[in-house]
């Protein structure tokens, strides 16, 4: 790993950790390149690889034309042949036109190929909703990824992920996806310099407390960790679990909240039905029914295609005052 | 308010286990009533909501006060609206006709199920509590584990020395017990003609079968002698119905089943006959499993409305370390009890010879004004009978 950990120390967004995760692993590794539609000369469409065409080059930094299912079908023959590909998917909604390739070939490939062929791919996708850009933008679909058997999602929320999980994610053999919220790449803060790597295995409890465990990931944490804060003035001491990894999930981490508090709200922007609440919440059932002293709860995305206009938007997401109102009613209900 | 026995005047509630909004059903416990017996567990034989609770905590009212309302199942909203129709608790000792029963709810899930937490459930388990006993607090009324837990503390309350409010929920007080036992023996040997008969069983068939049956049980499982006895004497009664029932208004009237009440002696002293209903009906494993609750109930301060009042005879068994034979008094207004005494190795002839056997007396006390000496003679022989053939009990 180079020494390239935070060049400018001081305040830096969710996006610049990001670049710098990019920077490095450009730096690192010859075989690693950047592809994705409008990543070079414009910078990235939510400016993360601003400045990556300039340092390094269209050979290591290449635009693509506008066909998700061509260049994602490349980064996985360039992962077949050896190179260490990072591609990126400008939201979770065009993704799907790279479904097949995503599902079918890169997910499969190492297993149907008996372990002889690795694919060592790492896409990057921006999901959620909050940027008022509607229904064709603003989706969170990575719940649907963390269906898929051979695919590992990751969902950095906090600056060390943002900044970390990338080197995890491409020292993985097979395929991860990284899904970055995008309200989250204007957020600032330190990095925490003690942190020079991450797992991509674990969840991490974010907030201890003892009355109800909050589960959520993504933007979610931040409305769960202000939700903790309005609910501990109420004195409800409410312990906040960033889940991290979306697949495969850390159970062990989320029963060992539940098992402690007795309580569990799910906080998901995914629409709720089938959704990896859902997921979470039936294993907390199946593993630790008689830990739970209270219904399990979930606040999820409002199960509309994601309006338009801001007050309809906020109101489609879950917000912190949601998760107020699910764990006060477990803990007293009226 | 019940009455809990012919001899029962008022009755003190100490706790609701129930509030307004809730949805009850036929023998669920509804109240805790401090009578002269101790604290005893009231149940309804009505289903629908409680739309009021009329007696506040620590009144002491006469038996067959109005003490509560339960309302249709159906009338959800509002409680107060509701048309609520008064309903008594428990039927006194004569049964009167009850209430036309509030209609069932179609075949579904249980309406009324007490919802208990799965973690309340266990903690429940843990600390030896009956979660379906409290009230909940937690989401739609569930009983969690910081319910279970109040409880628990209440009860270490309750059972702390000198609780000077009247209300009692666990135990009973010796000098008011004697005091009912006095009045209503008193009334019998006043009121009532008895005639005592007694009638020594060989004892052997029983002792032998049940040394073989125990053997082969789980210790849990494994019966002690007076459940034959219980059973035997049931099922001469079915031969024998005229002395199974109650002396009321100058005539007999039969019991509706065979309730016997077991004399159960108190720590303490003291001592209560909480009925064990359709007794012949029942296996002597099942009975067996009835008698403990009944008597770890009975010592604990748990007896429920339904054993009280509702037996149809008295047996009392004076077990290893009592005397030879008991002849006893009978409880107003049933119209005989049922006496055993220890079981003794004596002299006994068997087929001309002479043998130690062990024997049982048993005993019966009958009132004159339902029955004969002829017809208790008729039950004694029963109960012989039935005691030779154990294993068809």
């Amino acid at each position: 790993m180079s020494a390239s950990v935070n060049p400018t120390p001081g305040p830096i967004t969710y996006r610049e950790a990001c670049r710098q995760g990019l920077r490095d692993a450009l730096l690192n590794d010859p075989k690693t390149f950047l592809m994705g539609e409008d990543i070079g000369r414009y910078g990235g469409c939510y400016a993360v690889t601003k400045g990556l065409l300039d340092e390094f080059g269209e050979e290591r930094v290449r635009d693509t034309p506008l066909s998700e299912s061509a260049y994602v079908g490349a980064g996985i023959g360039a992962a077949l042949t050896g190179m260490r590909p990072i591609v990126e998917i400008m939201t979770v909604n065009f993704s799907l036109l790279a479904l097949d390739q995503i599902v079918n070939n890169a997910a499969t490939i190492p297993h149907m190929s008996g372990g002889q062929f690795a694919v060592p791919l790492v896409i990057r996708i921006a999901t959620g909703g909050g940027r008022r850009v509607a229904a064709q933008h603003s989706h969170s679909l990575e719940g649907w990824y963390a269906h898929i058997p051979g695919l590992r999602i990751l969902a950095p929320a906090v600056l060390e992920d943002a900044r970390f999980m990338l080197a995890a994610a491409l020292a993985d053999p097979n395929p991860v996806l990284i899904f970055e919220h995008v309200m989250l790449y204007n957020v600032e803060g330190e990095l925490d310099p003690a942190v020079i790597g991450v797992d991509i295995d674990r969840a991490k409890v974010r907030r201890e407390g003892s009355d109800v465990s909050v589960i959520a990931y993504g933007n979610g944490l931040f409305k769960a960790l202000a939700a903790a804060e309005t609910l501990a003035a109420d004195e409800i001491s409410s312990e906040v679990v960033d889940l991290r990894v979306l697949r495969p999930l850390d159970t062990a981490t989320i029963l060992a909240s539940v098992a402690k508090t007795r309580r569990c709200v799910i906080v998901d922007e995914g629409w709720k039905s089938g959704s990896l609440a859902a997921e979470i919440g039936m294993r907390i059932v199946e593993q630790a029914f008689f830990d739970l002293d209270a219904p399990l709860r979930r606040v999820c995305g409002r199960e509309v295609p994601m309006p338009y206009a801001a007050h309809l938007e906020d109101a489609a997401l879950p917000q912190a005052a949601d998760i107020v109102a699910a764990a006060r009613g477990l803990v007293h209900p009226a | 308010m019940p009455a809990l026995g012919a001899d029962m005047g008022a009755g003190t509630l100490v706790e609701w286990l129930i509030k307004p909004g809730d949805l009850v059903k036929r023998g669920d416990i509804v109240a805790v009533v401090e009578t002269q017996k101790g604290a005893i567990e009231i149940e309804t034989f009505n289903e629908g909501m409680v739309s009021e609770l009329v007696v506040p905590v620590g009144t002491k009212v006469p038996v067959g006060s109005l003490i509560a309302r339960i309302g249709e199942p159906s009338e959800a909203t509002p409680a107060k609206a509701a048309p609520a129709k008064a309903v008594p608790l428990a039927p006194p000792v004569s049964p009167p006709s009850l209430p036309a029963a509030a209609p069932m709810t179609p075949a579904g899930p249980a309406l009324h199920a007490v919802k208990i937490t799965p973690a309340a459930r266990r903690r429940a388990a843990e600390l030896s509590i009956d979660p379906a006993r409290l009230s909940g607090t937690g989401v739609e009324g569930a009983v969690t584990v910081a319910d279970v837990e109040a409880a628990v503390a209440h009860r270490a309350a309750a059972q702390a020395p000198p609780a000077s409010t009247p209300a009692r929920r666990i135990g009973f007080d010796p000098a008011e017990m004697r005091k009912a036992i006095a009045a209503a023996m008193g009334r019998s040997k006043r009121e009532i003609p008895h005639y005592y008969l007694s009638h020594t069983i060989d004892f052997g068939a029983v002792l032998t079968w049940l040394a073989a049956f125990n053997d082969a049980q789980p210790v849990p499982n494994r019966l002690l002698p007076a459940v034959l006895l219980l059973k035997a004497s049931a099922l001469a009664l079915r031969e024998v119905p005229q002395l199974n029932g109650t002396y009321v208004d100058g005539g007999f009237q039969p019991g509706a089943g065979i309730h016997v009440g077991w004399a159960i002696s108190l720590r303490g002293g003291g001592l209560v006959a909480p009925a064990v209903r359709d007794a012949d009906t029942h296996s002597l494993t099942e009975l067996m499993a009835v008698m403990r609750d009944l008597v770890q109930r009975a010592r604990a301060g748990g007896l429920r409305s339904s054993e009280l009042g509702s037996a149809t005879i008295t047996i009392t068994s004076l077990g290893d370390r009592g005397a030879e034979t008991v002849l006893g008094i009978i409880y107003p207004p049933q119209v005989a009890l049922i006496g055993f005494g220890g079981v003794a190795v004596r002299p006994w002839v068997v087929d001309g010879r002479v043998e130690p056997r062990p024997l049982v007396t048993v005993s019966l006390a009958g009132d004159h004004r339902a029955s004969d000496g002829h017809i208790g003679g008729l039950l004694l022989n029963a109960i012989e009978r039935l005691l030779q053939v154990p294993e068809k009990l």
